[in-house]
């Protein structure tokens, strides 16, 4: 086999094998070095759990769906507002200078503290924690994209000027192609902090989504359901992640970030 | 009628720190299918020349007609005289995001051109400048020199009557920039063009060009005008011929004075 399908195949052969390891020394950590079942649950029970999730869906279905309404929605509105509210900060300078010191202190801002008050204003219900999920995944949404209006390169806008370009065509033909790649990395930034944010949102007030039955599984002490949801957590957000990666792939097949990874 | 003109031609930058007279008195005609070679120190203005020529750039002072029409009227610029003028810049400022034969009609899109007749004519280009079979190719699969010649396949795509050309093959190596110039001789002959290229190199301008313009800097002016009489199409070999050294030493020994 050549060196460069071998590099292909690889991380097709590591990951299966990373994963084997980990519950392997998994295994070995609660046999051997006796940990409590309550601290870490042996991979087989996690195991037994994810079984009996699978037998019985609806009691965990309802909850994913009302979690992923909830993320996609919120990173639905972050993308919309975060792509206007880049490009017109993008563009028009000295209103990116008003409101520069504003949006920094508001980006420093830890935005989890402020979700108790979402809680309060909008209730225990989907909405507190649908804009909690816009308000995460809005500002790497925001600040890629107007790093990307103003990332377009001057030799091109002179190519579009010798050629006597309008500006539609210059913004159709350039600006939009010129900007997405900055997009969509703010989109996958976004998407995983939309769903920490529905997460959180639901840790704290309300009685529906898998970050209830988290909680509700850590308070009732039972250590292999709390596994079982947070490895059903973990595969909500690589769907999530891959959706929007897989879009990107689709949407821009030039660029540097989805050139299939070969060692030549 | 010439193809260009330059009459009394100045052009002054001004910034906050610093004034520049970037060029000044340049009278110039260039004379339809003509290939002019411009050469001078760094920083002499022959950037700034051409790109007045293109209309990127307004004169200070002085007219820049083509074909007899003004470029400028007032602050406004001629675009129907600009779209007769084809331009390839120092980098081929190619779209990433466009493959090979898109780059190369991306003219042809701004101007309406069905989808039919631009892949047509791209095709037809792309047999031209050496780049069949990577019609459907990125920018980014290219090697230099490709991408340099897309960029001019790109400026020829609308048959423009002038092509200006400001170091195209600056950042090529000595090989493939030697085969560039041989193509871009056959090119200009093909097309039936008249050619402007800015160039830092002697051997380059005296292989290509019926007339060299070297200027001289700070500010910008003509220092001379050398017509170059060998026939063509002319061979890599001229290079080694005596009138051409003749030539060429003659250029350098006028670039040395300017240094």
């Amino acid at each position: 086999m050549d060196r460069e399908r071998f590099m292909k195949l690889l991380p097709w052969i590591s990951t299966p094998l990373l994963l084997i390891v980990t519950v392997v020394i998994w295994k070995l950590s609660t046999t051997v070095f006796e940990i409590s079942p309550f601290v870490l649950p042996p991979p087989e029970a996690v195991a037994q759990t994810l079984l009996e999730f699978s037998r019985q869906p609806d009691t965990w279905l309802v909850h994913a769906r009302i979690t992923l309404v909830e993320t996609v929605v919120g990173f639905g509105f972050a993308l919309v507002t975060g792509v206007m509210v880049g490009a017109v900060l993008g563009r028009i300078f000295w209103l990116e200078l008003a409101v520069r010191p504003l949006v920094v202190a508001l980006q420093v801002i830890p935005k989890v503290a402020l979700i108790p008050l979402f809680v309060i204003w909008f209730g225990f219900g989907i909405t507190s924690k649908v804009i909690i999920a816009a308000i995460l995944a809005f500002f790497p949404i925001m600040l890629n994209v107007l790093l990307g209006v103003r990332s377009v390169e001057p030799g091109h806008r002179e190519v579009m000027r010798s050629l006597n370009a309008n500006r539609w065509q210059t913004f159709s033909s350039l600006d939009f192609h010129s900007t997405l790649p900055y997009v969509f990395a703010g989109m996958e930034v976004g998407i995983v902090l939309a769903l920490i944010g529905a997460i959180v949102g639901e840790y704290l007030g309300g009685n529906e989504g898998l970050g209830y039955m988290v909680v509700v599984s850590l308070n009732a002490l039972d250590a292999p359901r709390l596994f079982a949801v947070i490895i059903l957590l973990a595969g909500l957000g690589w769907l999530l992640f891959f959706a929007v990666n897989g879009i990107k792939r689709l949407m821009i097949p030039w660029h540097e970030s989805v050139i299939e990874t070969g060692i030549s | 009628m010439p193809e260009l003109e330059l009459v009394g031609v100045e052009k002054i930058f001004e910034t906050k720190r610093a004034t520049t007279h970037a060029l000044t008195t340049i009278n110039l005609t260039i004379e339809r299918e003509e290939f002019i070679a411009i050469i001078g120190q760094s920083g002499c203005g022959k950037t700034t020349l051409l790109r007045i020529l293109a209309g990127l750039v307004k004169p200070s002072e002085g007219a820049v007609r083509a074909e007899g029409r003004s470029l400028w009227d007032g602050a406004v610029l001629d675009t129907e005289t600009v779209n007769k003028l084809g331009i390839v810049f120092q980098d081929p400022n190619l779209f990433p995001w466009y493959s090979v034969e898109d780059n190369i009609a991306l003219p042809l899109k701004l101007r309406g051109v069905d989808r039919k007749t631009r892949r047509a004519r791209a095709h037809e280009l792309c047999d031209l400048v050496g780049l069949t079979g990577f019609e459907r190719a990125y920018p980014r699969e290219l090697s230099g020199g490709m991408r340099q010649r897309t960029a001019i396949a790109r400026a020829l795509s609308y048959r423009p009557a002038v092509l200006l050309l400001d170091e195209p093959f600056g950042a090529l190596d000595a090989m493939t920039r030697e085969r560039m110039n041989l193509e871009l001789q056959s090119i200009a002959a093909a097309t039936r063009a008249t050619v402007v290229l800015v160039t830092h190199s002697i051997n380059e301008a005296v292989f290509l060009a019926d007339r060299i313009v070297l200027l001289s800097p700070r500010p910008g002016r003509i220092r001379s005008i050398t017509r170059v009489p060998f026939p063509r199409p002319r061979e890599l070999d001229l290079e080694t011929q005596p009138e051409f050294q003749n030539i060429a030493r003659e250029l350098r020994h006028e670039l040395d004075e300017d240094a």
